[in-house]
């Protein structure tokens, strides 16, 4: 018996949401009472691979020679090596969404995605997940041997431990059907899922050339910028900042809506904010309803305001 | 090409979500349902790659009776057929398994699905059916860019694109990027005519798997009012953020 984790990395090194699905990993092998196992791909040096005993990894298999964009090559790599495991845990990424499913379709396993807390019961496996685009919390229960997880982003948090972990190399056939032609990530930005702080603005700021005191905002509380639909339909903002039902869906600790409305569709996208601040000129707009803290005011005047009083007191 | 589109029916965005039986199923009582809006931007692509090269776009849908009228919506935005698998979906498994066994009799070259689903958001349906067909898959497709029998694709991935090179037959899940929202096409009147006459295939499931239940429904509790803090005292709002909320 054990757990099985994938652990991403990113140009050799882990992000946060791999140190939560290590995390949850491990408080889900104690309800099993097993072990965690993680499984990397991604060409860590030593030093980064121990990083995962930090947060409860018994043990790290890893290899190289596999593409995240290969699916069909990572599916094999892990149906290869999760004989043993019961749960296979995987964190909130476009890769784990594309290994996933296809692993669970090899190997017969019951699979669900947008996991926000530990089973509540562990035979079967019966666990919480957002649904309905977070309107609904489902209840799901998976009857096969094996349970395949995905995590809800930012649902979970980092539990860290005093372990100690060993690494395995393993083989990996490489029987590649795809070819990886370039990838391109932003560097020195925060990604807008791993941002604990995001700062949005829609419609309400007339143009992109007002996008600076935003941007501005951001920086001073290491924040990820996002924006409405509308805004990215109409090229103010890149397409990658669409935040929404039919966008990127975020959970981030604090959540600044700026010159939003907080139509239905948005707020699909952001209602997992654990705190949700608006600033808009309109009392009315109704994501004063869902918001935690308001101000009803000109987004000119109100955030160089916010802006001077971070910096005082930074 | 023979492109086949799968397509599921969800409700339309601005719905309230409500639930019966004390939580037990979804309500949809009033709800409008409209084809789930990662799957329009797939079909509207297949539809452009058929008018560019020709073939034949085919939407399947694993569905009761009443999602008929999301069916012929698809046919009037311009499908060729379409093909109804007769079931109710109980989960992503249950639905690949069956669009995978009309897959198996009918190949196509290109299968598109949606990034996910908007009701129960799996996000699985597209890398099961990949991995039942054994053909390559690519998620949160948002380019594609078809010459012979290859394809240039773009996907996203976490903090930017990657750009990947695979052969024909493949399948993706599709997103917006596939084909841009002003490029999305709404029937028209000829369109809507053409489409009661276009076939309509009702097929029997086979297999009747099922490896996952969804066992009950909650409303996330409700969020406290808000706190609303003058325009002249911003600074209250940083204050409540560092000290109430803990969250800067
Ligand atoms: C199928 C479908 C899917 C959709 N998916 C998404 C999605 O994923 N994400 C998304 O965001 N939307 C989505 N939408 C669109 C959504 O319905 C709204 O139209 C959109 O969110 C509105 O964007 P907005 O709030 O920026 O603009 P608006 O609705 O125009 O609101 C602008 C707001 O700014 C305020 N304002 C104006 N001037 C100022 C000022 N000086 N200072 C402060 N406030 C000011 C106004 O009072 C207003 O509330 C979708 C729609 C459909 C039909
Ligand atoms: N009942 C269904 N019939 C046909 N295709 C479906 C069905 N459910 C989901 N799909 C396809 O799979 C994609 C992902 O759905 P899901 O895995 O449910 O999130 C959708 O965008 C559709 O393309």
């Amino acid at each position: 018996m054990s757990v099985l984790v994938y652990a991403e990395s990113w140009g050799g090194s882990f992000r946060k949401s791999t140190y939560e699905a290590v995390s949850y990993a491990s408080e889900t092998a104690k309800l099993l009472r097993t072990d965690v196992i993680a499984l990397t791909f991604g060409n860590e040096s030593d030093d980064e691979l121990l990083k995962l005993e930090n947060y409860g990894a018994n043990k790290v298999l890893t290899t190289s020679g596999i593409e995240k964009g290969d699916s069909k090559a990572a599916t094999d790599l892990f149906s290869a090596n999760c004989s043993d495991a019961n749960m296979i845990i995987f964190p909130s990424t476009y890769t784990s969404k594309m290994i996933a499913p296809r692993l669970a379709a090899k190997l017969k396993a019951g699979m669900t995605s947008n996991v926000i807390s530990t089973p509540s019961s562990v035979s079967p496996i019966e666990i919480k997940r957002k649904s309905f685009s977070g309107k609904a919390i489902e209840n799901t229960k998976i009857n096969t041997e094996k349970a395949i997880i995905i995590l809800a982003p930012n649902a979970f948090g980092l539990v860290e431990c005093n372990g100690s972990c060993k690494i395995q190399k393993i083989e990996s056939a490489n029987n590649t059907s795809v070819t990886i032609n370039s990838q391109k990530v932003a560097s020195g930005k925060i990604s807008l899922a791993e941002a604990e702080i995001i700062v949005s603005a829609g419609r309400g700021l007339k143009g992109p050339e007002n996008w600076e005191m935003i941007e501005e905002l951001a920086n001073l509380l290491g924040a990820a910028t996002a924006c409405s639909k509308p805004v990215s339909d109409i090229g103010w903002r890149p397409h990658s900042e669409h935040v929404g039902q039919t966008g990127i869906v975020v959970a981030p600790n604090l959540y600044i809506a700026v010159g939003i409305s907080g139509a239905i569709q948005h707020l699909a996208g952001v209602n997992s904010s654990k705190i949700m601040v608006v600033i808009n000129t309109d009392p009315e707009a109704p994501f004063f309803k869902s918001a935690d803290y308001g101000i009803v005011g000109d987004a000119f005047e109100v955030i160089p305001k916010l802006i001077e009083e971070i910096k005082r007191i930074n | 090409m023979n492109i086949i589109v799968c397509i599921s029916s969800v409700p339309d965005t601005t719905s309230k979500i409500n639930f019966t039986d004390s939580g037990g199923k979804f309500d949809s009582d009033g709800v409008q349902f409209i084809i789930n809006p990662y799957d329009e931007f797939g079909l509207t692509k297949a539809m452009m790659l058929k008018e560019a090269n020709g073939g034949k776009v085919t939407v399947i849908t694993a569905g009761d009776i009443t999602i008929e009228p999301v069916i012929r919506k698809a046919l009037a935005i311009g499908a060729d057929e379409a093909i109804r698998i007769n079931m109710t979906p109980q989960d992503s498994y249950s639905t690949a398994v069956e669009i995978t066994n009309y897959l198996k009799n009918s190949p196509a070259d290109l299968v598109i699905t949606g990034r996910e689903s908007i009701d129960y958001n799996g996000g699985a349906v597209g890398g099961m059916l990949a991995e039942m067909l054994d053909l390559p898959f690519i998620n949160a497709c948002n380019g594609l860019h078809i010459s012979g029998d290859t394809a240039e694709i773009t996907r996203e991935i976490d903090g930017g694109i990657e750009n990947i090179s695979t052969n024909l037959p493949f399948v993706i899940s599709g997103q917006k990027g596939l084909v841009q929202e002003s490029e999305l096409r709404i029937p028209n009147m000829r369109g809507i005519m053409q489409a009661r006459t276009k076939p309509l295939q009702v097929i029997e499931p086979l297999d009747n798997v099922q490896l996952t239940i969804s066992s009950g429904f909650e409303k996330p509790a409700n969020k406290q009012d808000c706190k609303l803090v003058s325009s002249d005292n911003v600074a209250d709002l940083v204050s409540l953020l560092r000290d109430e909320a803990k969250v800067i």
